[in-house]
């Protein structure tokens, strides 16, 4: 009990993963995986549905934003710092760009950030969290050493002192700089889910059908952490949006592209707080707290689904009454 | 014992990094520091003052790289940090005017949002499935996920420009003296508010989730039924057991995401143009004044890993475990 990642998902039935290139399980002590079961995850928990929701507006935002503004969003044709009207629902900025169709062509670069940041940032923690843990001794000690160090290190000095010396700001040098920094605190928890699995049963009944060892932590131990590695994407792509929204705002992302955070950088250069333009300000970092609370509330579902103890109270009594 | 000798040797080994990675991200970097800074004067700079800026740097041409790095790192061990390109004041003295102000509004601020954290959380896993549990840890969770400095934003437009109550620029109005007088703190208290509130906004739900976690977790254990089964009132089961076998990993968290609360906290002081050492960090990105950024990006690691340290020694004090551990 004391360690509750240990007890995530096995013999729970009602923990569910992704479902992988696998066929599902044949080993008894581990839990069953199909299709659909993630869906039926999500369903379940209000907060996971929420943010699923919210989510999926965003991507269709960024699918489409040519069919509802067409045209260069960042083209600066219509009147200046006009309030809302008709025609322009949010208004418009100072340099007379529509500040809706900026908002609604902005979601793509964000989400493009989020998830390619993200998922290499996962890819990062599962290396070496989950080899940190299985390999165990000098190599544990050495690889857990370099996570910490990454861990405690502030993130954002390091990243704006990065940022600023590379003369130029691309989308490509902003991720690179969001996974070398993004990536450690998934590592811990990686490392420490895999420790906890290392010496069960069919880890083991897997060394000893003569397995070898990057058989067993791909196929075996790997799709056993699907949900906590979930989780720690969802928690990276969470900070890759609002470090890359902070970065931009300080002038240090792509000032010419249109984006929320770049949205954000040019109201401040134009003291649209200062001049009444509050909903310049506003909107395009609602929308980021949007699109960040989508990744927080999937991100706190998916502890849930990967750790039974937090969730809602019924469980608990049973727990208490088993226990 | 032990236990706090290899926590002081990750500090020690960290700083090292930290030094080594503030050496090497101008040097791995597409053009130099140096270049740059000659393109900012025009090449109308005397030669003592690259020279100056050079060391500061740590790249003196005549040396190789590792002549270059013992020399960075004896500068920064004597805390010599040149001067800065914009104003041509030694970096110290720069920072130490800035660090007061950073201590006292992220330092009481996180102390606040620590306190009230965690009594929160505690609460809120106390009365599991309760109203106040249904509510309050969805709503920290959104708040997890704002960014900072849109929270100070959006509190400027609130309680400055719609409803001029409080001031939101600079550390005290100009023409008020620093020193120890009423005058003094009231007018500091009152433009600390807001950048205060922005980082308690958004640093808060941390603390109230992984403290709420951690206890659903305690109150399972053997010894809080044990504890019910002897009758205890429960006030003090809440507090004395569970809240109080809860808290280490909170204080463990706490050091660890410390980083991550003084990243929100460069930002929020920039938006209200805060004159403490985020502020000057962004200034000094902004204007390309490399020795003091580097001079800054090494406070605020530096700091984090004390307090870092800080938190391991109140662990070893608290939990007798950490000290026979291996």
């Amino acid at each position: 009990m004391a360690t509750p990642v240990t007890s995530a998902g096995i013999g729970d039935p009602t923990v569910t993963e992704i479902p992988t290139a696998l066929p599902a399980g044949e080993h008894p002590d581990r839990p069953r995986r199909s299709r659909g079961a993630l869906l039926r995850a999500i369903r379940s928990n209000r907060k996971a549905m929420v943010g699923a929701i919210m989510l999926g507006v965003f991507l269709i935002l960024a699918i489409i934003p040519q069919w509802l503004f067409p045209g260069d969003p960042g083209a600066e044709v219509y009147a200046r710092s006009a309030g809302p009207s008709g025609s322009h629902l949010l208004g418009t900025t100072a340099y007379g760009q529509d500040i809706l169709a900026e908002v609604v062509w902005g979601t793509r670069p964000v989400l493009v950030i989020a998830v390619v940041a993200g998922l290499f940032a996962t890819v990062l923690s599962v290396l070496i969290g989950v080899s940190a843990a299985y390999l165990g001794g000098i190599a544990d000690d050495i690889l857990n050493l370099f996570t910490d160090v990454f861990l405690v290190i502030p993130t954002l000095p390091l990243v704006i002192v990065i940022a600023a010396y590379a003369n130029q700001h691309s989308l490509t040098v902003l991720i690179i700089v969001l996974v070398v920094t993004g990536w450690s605190y998934g590592a811990r928890q990686l490392r420490s889910q895999a420790l906890s699995l290392r010496n069960r049963d069919f880890l083991q009944a897997a060394k000893v059908r003569g397995e070898r060892r990057s058989y067993i932590i791909v196929f075996e131990l790997l799709p056993t952490m699907t949900s906590l590695i979930v989780a720690n994407f969802l928690s990276a792509a969470l900070y890759s949006v609002l470090t890359a929204a902070g970065l931009e705002f300080l002038g240090l992302g792509n000032t010419s592209s249109v984006d929320w955070g770049t949205m954000l950088y040019w109201a401040q250069n134009n003291e649209a707080l200062q001049t009444g333009q509050y909903l310049w300000a506003t909107v395009p970092g609602l929308c980021i707290a949007a699109l960040g609370t989508a990744f927080a509330l999937l991100n706190n579902a998916f502890d849930e689904i990967s750790n039974p103890a937090l969730r809602p109270v019924r469980r608990i009594r049973v727990t208490r009454t088993r226990s | 014992m032990r236990y706090l000798l290899r926590r002081l040797g990750f500090f020690v080994l960290t700083l090292w990094a930290a030094l080594t990675i503030n050496f090497l991200i101008p040097r791995l970097m597409p053009g130099s520091p140096a270049t740059a800074i000659m393109a900012r004067f025009h090449g109308h700079i005397s030669a003592t003052t690259l020279k100056a800026i050079e060391v500061s740097l740590g790249i003196d041409t005549g040396q190789s790289v590792i002549g270059q790095y013992v020399t960075y790192l004896g500068n920064t061990l004597t805390l010599n940090f040149g001067v800065s390109v914009e104003s041509f004041q030694p970096v110290s003295q720069i920072v130490a005017a800035a660090i007061p102000w950073t201590l006292i509004l992220v330092g009481v601020t996180t102390l606040i949002a620590f306190v009230i954290g965690t009594g929160i959380g505690t609460i809120a896993a106390w009365k599991r499935g309760g109203k106040a549990d249904g509510i309050l840890p969805p709503l920290f969770v959104i708040g997890t996920g704002l960014p900072y400095f849109w929270v100070g934003m959006m509190l400027i437009i609130i309680f400055a420009e719609v409803n001029p109550w409080l001031p939101v620029a600079l550390g005290v109005d100009p023409g008020i003296n620093v020193g120890f007088t009423a005058q003094f703190i009231g007018n500091a208290i009152e433009h600390a508010i807001l950048p205060a509130a922005a980082i308690l906004i958004t640093s808060v739900g941390t603390w109230v989730l992984t403290m709420r976690n951690t206890m659903v977790t305690t109150l399972a254990e053997d010894y809080i039924r044990m504890a019910r089964a002897k009758g205890l009132p429960s006030r003090r089961i809440m507090f004395d057991y569970a809240a109080r076998n809860s808290i280490l990993p909170n204080l463990t968290g706490f050091a660890m995401s410390l980083g991550f609360v003084v990243s929100g906290a460069v930002l929020v002081e920039d938006v209200f143009n805060y004159p403490g050492v985020g502020f000057q960090l962004i200034q000094a990105v902004q204007n390309e004044d490399f020795p003091l950024m580097q001079c800054l990006f090494l406070l605020i690691t530096v700091a984090v890993l004390v307090a870092v340290l800080l938190a391991d020694i109140a662990t070893a004090l608290l939990d007798p475990r950490t000290r026979s551990a291996r």
